[in-house]
């Protein structure tokens, strides 16, 4: 077709866990599609496994977690050993939520590329996508 | 979904019908624009699916519907594809999309594959590739492909081009139920389904759209690209007796209630079309004006492309100086790329 190629960066926001709140993670969707950005939203209570399925169908970029209930430590390892059984090894992981710094440190060297704290800005959010999903091409 | 009986298949349709990845990442290419050379050794493994268009107001239920719709047709063994379809904000470009939400029933089923989609400016329920995703899958081998269009309401026509069977949703409760299907909507459903039907209004609502169905006789109605098209009323096939009588059915797509008897409805309208050949009129209709809209945009790329800019500019000068009228000046243009001949009705 002669239209005008358009590549729009794809994120998906994900809520792992028990936890029933998913606010910030609904801003942090509105957000990105302010920013021009298609999010696809799976809502509350996601296992490693939905998560990680949705992200291999909607063939998104880039994966963002929000998780305040403090499983962190026990979520991310689950998903990122689900996205390397499935091939999704070059898509880019972010954690939002409560992390304390000891666990930034390990998350970070598991894989995670960027962790956002509660009162972390969306444009900083933003930019840290923009630039891993330029890094990526 | 394996192939080992047909060693001829092209390349993109064996990667796609033993990988997701590779389905999926062929999806983005089509969103994209980047899958010509794909679709086009895929499109002759198209054409086994039934596909389905799920259309109706925001909040009516749809993706609960598709969801529970699914459900019913894996017990079955059918495999399902599906296309959730929301908006792009004209602000922004951007798109929340969430359909996904009401569909977690169906995840860790490897024969269901869901994907969402942005209109990225096309403004008829649908994608503009929308139609291109859908033959993807239908390549791939699922044998149900479920459509979920944009809730906008009124204006998602569209469905009834790219959909086999079109089902309209509405929902009791949404205050002025005949007002919702007012616009063209109620001509382009196969059958109507009143969900919700646990709460209060359902049999009024259902009442009030079979009074609407008895007012309009029925005709066979297709929709292009925004474009309502009439097919031959006389088709020698269907006579008044046997034309297809539009069903109302009840569901509660969250707790499956009703969904088996939708589903025989589906059932029976794919049957009705093949038996009465409205499949085939509606597929050369379809295929007509998919060819109509490619041609316009490829000789309007053409036509533009040998253009010279200065001399489209002169013309544009012309018509601003009132010399010339905008139509004199495109016909200028035009006889310049393609010079008239004897004319041809
Ligand atoms: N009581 C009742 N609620 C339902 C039924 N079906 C869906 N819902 C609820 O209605 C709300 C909207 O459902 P969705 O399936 O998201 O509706 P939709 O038409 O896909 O919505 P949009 O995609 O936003 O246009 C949700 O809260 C559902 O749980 C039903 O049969 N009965
Ligand atoms: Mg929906």
């Amino acid at each position: 077709m002669t239209e005008v190629k358009e590549h729009k960066i794809r994120v998906l926001v994900a809520k792992p866990g028990l936890d029933g709140h998913d606010r910030g993670a609904k801003v942090v969707a509105r957000a990105l599609r302010d920013a021009g950005m298609e999010v696809i939203y799976t809502g509350l209570r996601q296992t490693p496994e939905m998560v990680v399925e949705a992200a291999l169908q909607e063939d998104v970029q880039v994966i963002g977690l929000s998780i305040l209930s403090g499983a962190h430590m026990a979520l991310v390892p689950r998903i990122l050993e689900l996205m390397r059984t499935n091939g999704l090894d070059d898509v880019k992981v972010f954690v939002g939520g409560i992390v304390p710094d000891e666990d930034v440190t390990a998350l970070k060297n598991m894989g995670v590329s960027g962790v956002f704290g509660p009162g972390a800005n969306t444009d900083d959010i933003v930019k840290y996508i923009r630039e891993s999903v330029s890094a990526q091409a | 979904m394996s192939d080992e009986i047909a060693p001829s298949l092209p390349p993109v349709v064996k990667a796609i019908r033993s990988s997701r990845r590779e389905l999926s990442r062929l999806l983005t290419r089509i969103e994209n624009g980047e899958a010509d050379k794909d679709l086009a050794a895929l499109f002759p493994l198209t054409g086994s699916a039934h596909i389905i268009g799920v259309t109706g107001a925001p909040g009516t239920g749809k993706s609960s519907l598709v969801n529970a719709l699914a459900k019913h047709y894996r017990t079955t063994g059918r495999t399902v594809g599906i296309v959730a379809v929301d908006p792009t904000s004209p602000f922004s470009g951007g798109a929340v999309l969430g359909d996904r939400i009401r569909m977690r029933d169906l995840s860790g089923d490897p024969g269901v594959f869901i994907r969402s989609m942005a209109t990225r400016g096309s403004l008829g329920g649908l994608a503009h590739t929308t139609v291109e995703v859908v033959r993807a899958l239908d390549a791939a081998s699922f044998e149900v492909i479920l459509i979920e269009t944009v809730g906008a309401g009124q204006s998602e026509v569209e469905i009834a081009g790219a959909a086999q069977t079109t089902l309209v949703i509405e929902a009791p409760g949404l205050g002025d139920d005949v007002q919702a299907i007012k616009a063209g909507i109620l001509e382009i459903a196969d059958i109507l389904v009143v969900n919700k039907a646990d709460r209060p209004g359902a049999e009024s609502t259902t009442r009030a759209l079979r009074a609407m169905l008895d007012l309009g006789h029925r005709t066979e109605r297709i929709v292009h690209h925004g474009q309502l098209m009439t097919v031959p009323a006389a088709n020698p096939r269907v006579d008044e007796s046997s034309a297809w009588q539009t069903p109302v059915a009840q569901t509660v797509a969250i707790n499956g209630t009703g969904i088996a008897e939708l589903a025989e409805h589906i059932t029976n309208h794919l049957r009705y079309l093949h038996q009465s050949g409205t499949l085939q009129l509606r597929e050369r209709v379809r295929i007509e004006s998919e060819m109509t809209d490619l041609l316009r945009e490829t000789l309007l790329m053409r036509l533009l492309h040998q253009t010279d800019p200065a001399h489209l500019g002169a013309l544009v000068d012309q018509v601003q100086l009132r010399r010339l009228d905008p139509v004199s000046a495109a016909h200028l243009l035009i006889d310049l790329s393609f010079p008239r001949e004897e004319k041809q009705p």
